[in-house]
């Protein structure tokens, strides 16, 4: 049965019917009426931010920390577009968000109305998709679609833009079930020919890897315990991307560690010199692939991804199969197991043996300090005392990035929220807001650098006013250390532009905001101050005074293949060491 | 540290890996895409194309069913198997497309696009157009003592071909509508 209500109220019952219990968003004079129906409930908490790009990336840490969409309500106009990076950011990443952005009211668009923005044009190239909803009788209907298209198939943002006058019109309302959601059904089970196929070069493979991307923890936790129990089963090497990490655990025995630019030797090696590479759920980024001529040159390639636009786009694989990954390595295991879990077991211990090799570069070392506070070992000191605790961590983009992803190692999905496809700096202190406000118990660390931190630290207020103990963890040398560090590289030591001038006292920054302040720069106490902040029982902002001019390596330049890495700042001396098979 | 030893103005070392260009042949492909007809949906399908880099050679699009929301957009377009099949995935992907259909390779199709043509011409010259016009079965649909506007249908070839014969008798306006094209048969 419909019932009639406003625009307004359409929006906080669809929330409601759709299990929403928190929106990230800020007022304006386009959504006052939308403001004026969360006023007169209480099942959906309002996080107020400061500022718009913050709310989404804090319903970016929201969702990908949760599995369920995140919500976020801004004004027109300027609300709109600084929602655009946010947007764009959760498009890359494939994060299910739902946008509600208000508009001029509709006999007004295209007038050049005070805050009028062409919203819909503008978000068509960073959503999955839009709606600008005139008609107050399709509202209800649209919301629900919305929330269908942002979670099925390839995950992602989608917007709707809401004329101020709809907001007030009266139509029927209609719940989640009455949506017309028929057109947009994204194949779930892939072929079970091709997967069958697959297992039948899984028997055979003397060097096999499988590649994991986000779409594992996209998936859901399903998808990576089923991971889980095809990789123990089959004994395969495995590797992730910087969006897959957590799928398979980092203790597990056959985890090599993160590939791809910062990734590690015996994981990319490990990709350069396989015979079969079984990639689920990731699309062969630039970052990952290097050298696309010189990309795995000798393996049998199947991909796996329920976005058939990411097969074949970059690089030509053999074996194709258009599915979601949980319903995929379902019947994956299925098969092999019911052909009598062949693997080929001579070929694969010669494969660990070579493995073994590789890892006997240990290429995280680096050089330890007693005067200084290393980044990796900060890092190292973090992971060692933070572990076995309920932990979720985001991170900013740049070296910490890196070095975090490096250092830290994750034991279950939806535990690392990272901006992977767009490098958003400025996306971990709001997302460790937005995971926070989902799991208040947790502990919430944002590992950042202090160039990124800045660029939406006026989040402060929200984590104070919403008391959300987030814990940012500095690791400052005072520097764009990624940019510093290919200026080093690749621009004769030109640093242009790449320090970072007239930094706050950060201790007194967080003190004016309510926050504790914890500044370090001597190794020795660095144990007790990372004790101190975790200890805490609110935020803290922790200036970690570290070396300012440490390189992240190892590191495959832009344009090499895998087999081309740095180790250390001594590359010559690894030129053709990493020759193999 | 100078580690990797690029040379000046090279641009090996740029953030992007700069792919070998493709020897593949390009070839000319003739996309059937059915779509939801709402407002946006053909600033989808164009912004896709400016925005991944690919060609449109021809665009047409109108609504084909007026009860089922339902409008076709032709569209011809050019590239390698490999970025042809990128497009058709890609447009697949979007939420409003229902169908695509690529008619260069899902068996015959046909294909016809008309055209206007203003010849402005007077005694040898007129007569010559209107004779050719004939042979090329295009009708006169509007006249004056110095003019004709000629309607001429058929493939794309065809309006080329008419066109480079009324250039020198005095073309000076054209229209075309863009291909549309049916698979043959059913």
């Amino acid at each position: 049965m419909s019932r009639q209500m406003t625009g307004a109220e359409m929006v906080v019952q669809a929330l409601k019917d759709q299990g929403v219990d928190t929106i990230f968003g800020y007022p304006g004079g386009a959504v006052l009426p939308i403001y004026d129906a969360i006023f007169q409930q209480n099942d959906i908490r309002h996080i107020l931010v400061r500022h718009e790009q913050a709310a989404v990336h804090m319903a970016e840490g929201y969702a990908r920390s949760t599995g369920k969409p995140g919500c976020v309500l801004v004004t027109s106009g300027p609300g709109a577009t600084n929602a655009v990076t946010g947007l764009t950011d959760a498009l890359m990443d494939s994060i299910p968000l739902v946008v509600f952005s208000g508009q001029v009211p509709t006999f007004m668009i295209g007038t050049d109305g005070f805050q009028e923005a062409d919203t819909v044009g503008i978000t068509r190239p960073c959503t999955k998709h839009n709606w600008l909803v005139k008609d107050p009788a399709k509202l209800s209907e649209t919301i629900h679609q919305a929330f269908h298209v942002a979670t099925s198939g390839r995950p992602g943002p989608v917007l709707i833009d809401l004329p101020k006058d709809v907001q007030f019109a009266t139509g029927p309302y209609s719940g989640p079930k009455q949506a017309r959601v028929d057109h947009y059904q994204p194949k779930m089970k892939g072929d079970i020919e091709a997967i069958t196929k697959l297992v039948e070069l899984m028997e055979k493979a003397e060097r096999p890897v499988f590649y994991t991307g986000g779409g594992v923890i996209n998936s859901g936790p399903g998808a990576s315990q089923l991971l889980r129990e095809l990789v123990d089963a089959t004994g395969f090497p495995i590797t992730s991307t910087l969006m897959g990490l957590g799928a398979y655990p980092a203790s597990g025995k056959s985890w090599l560690g993160m590939l791809g630019m910062h990734g590690l030797y015996e994981a990319n090696l490990a990709m350069h010199g396989c015979d079969l590479m079984i990639n689920l759920g990731a699309r062969f980024d630039d970052r990952i692939t290097g050298r696309v001529a010189d990309f795995s040159p000798h393996s049998v390639k199947a991909h796996v991804d329920i976005d058939a636009s990411s097969i074949n786009k970059i690089i030509t694989v053999d074996l194709p199969i258009i599915g979601d990954i949980g319903h995929v390595l379902e019947d994956l295991l299925k098969v092999w197991k019911a052909r009598g879990r062949k693997t080929h077991k001579e070929g694969l211990a010669k494969w660990w043996a070579t493995i073994a090799e590789w890892k006997k570069v240990r290429c995280l070392s680096y050089t330890n300090s007693d005067t200084v506070i290393k980044p990796q070992y900060a890092l190292e000191r973090l992971e060692a005392l933070t572990k076995g605790r309920d932990r979720y961590i985001t991170t900013e983009v740049g070296q910490h990035q890196m070095w975090a992803a490096q250092f830290l190692g994750f034991e279950a999905p939806n535990r690392w929220m990272t901006s992977g496809g767009l490098g958003t700096m400025g996306y971990g202190f709001p997302a460790s807001i937005g995971v926070q406000v989902a799991h208040p118990d947790a502990l919430v660390i944002n590992i950042a650098g202090e160039a990124s931190w800045l660029m939406n630290m006026q989040e402060m207020g929200t984590a104070t006013q919403f008391r959300t103990p987030v814990k940012q963890f500095i690791l400052n040398n005072e520097r764009l250390g990624m940019v510093r560090q290919w200026q080093d590289l690749l621009h004769g030591g030109r640093y242009s532009q790449s320090w970072s001038e007239s930094l706050p006292d950060f201790v007194k920054l967080a003190e004016a905001f309510g926050w504790k302040g914890i500044v370090v720069s001597d190794p020795k106490e660095l144990d007790d101050a990372i004790m101190e902040m975790i200890n805490y029982d609110g935020p803290v902002l922790f200036d970690c005074l570290v070396e300012k001019h440490e390189n992240c390596f190892p590191m495959i330049p832009s344009g090499k293949p895998h087999n081309d890495m740095l180790l250390s700042a001594d590359a010559e001396a690894f030129r053709g060491g990493a020759a193999l098979v | 540290m100078a580690a990797l030893n690029i040379k000046k103005g090279s641009t090996s070392h740029s953030a992007y890996d700069l792919r070998d260009s493709h020897s593949d042949v390009e070839r000319s492909h003739t996309l059937a895409v059915i779509v939801e007809n709402e407002p946006g949906v053909l600033a989808r399908v164009i912004g896709l194309f400016s925005g991944r880099g690919y060609n449109i050679d021809s665009l047409t699009v109108a609504e084909i069913d007026h009860k089922g929301h339902r409008s076709r957009i032709t569209i011809v377009t050019r590239g390698t198997e490999a970025v042809i099949e990128q497009i058709k995935a890609q447009l697949g992907r979007i939420v409003p497309v229902h169908e695509v259909h690529d008619l260069t390779v899902e068996g015959a199709a046909v294909e016809r696009e008309l055209a206007l043509f203003k010849v402005a011409a007077t005694g040898e010259k007129r007569v010559e157009s209107l004779r050719l016009a004939d042979i090329f079965r295009a009708n006169v649909v509007d006249s004056t003592l110095e003019s004709f506007v000629f309607e001429i249908t058929g493939t794309s070839e065809k309006i080329d071909a008419f066109a480079e014969l009324m250039r020198p008798l005095g073309l000076v306006d054209v229209a075309r509508t863009g291909v549309a094209a049916l698979a043959r048969g059913v």
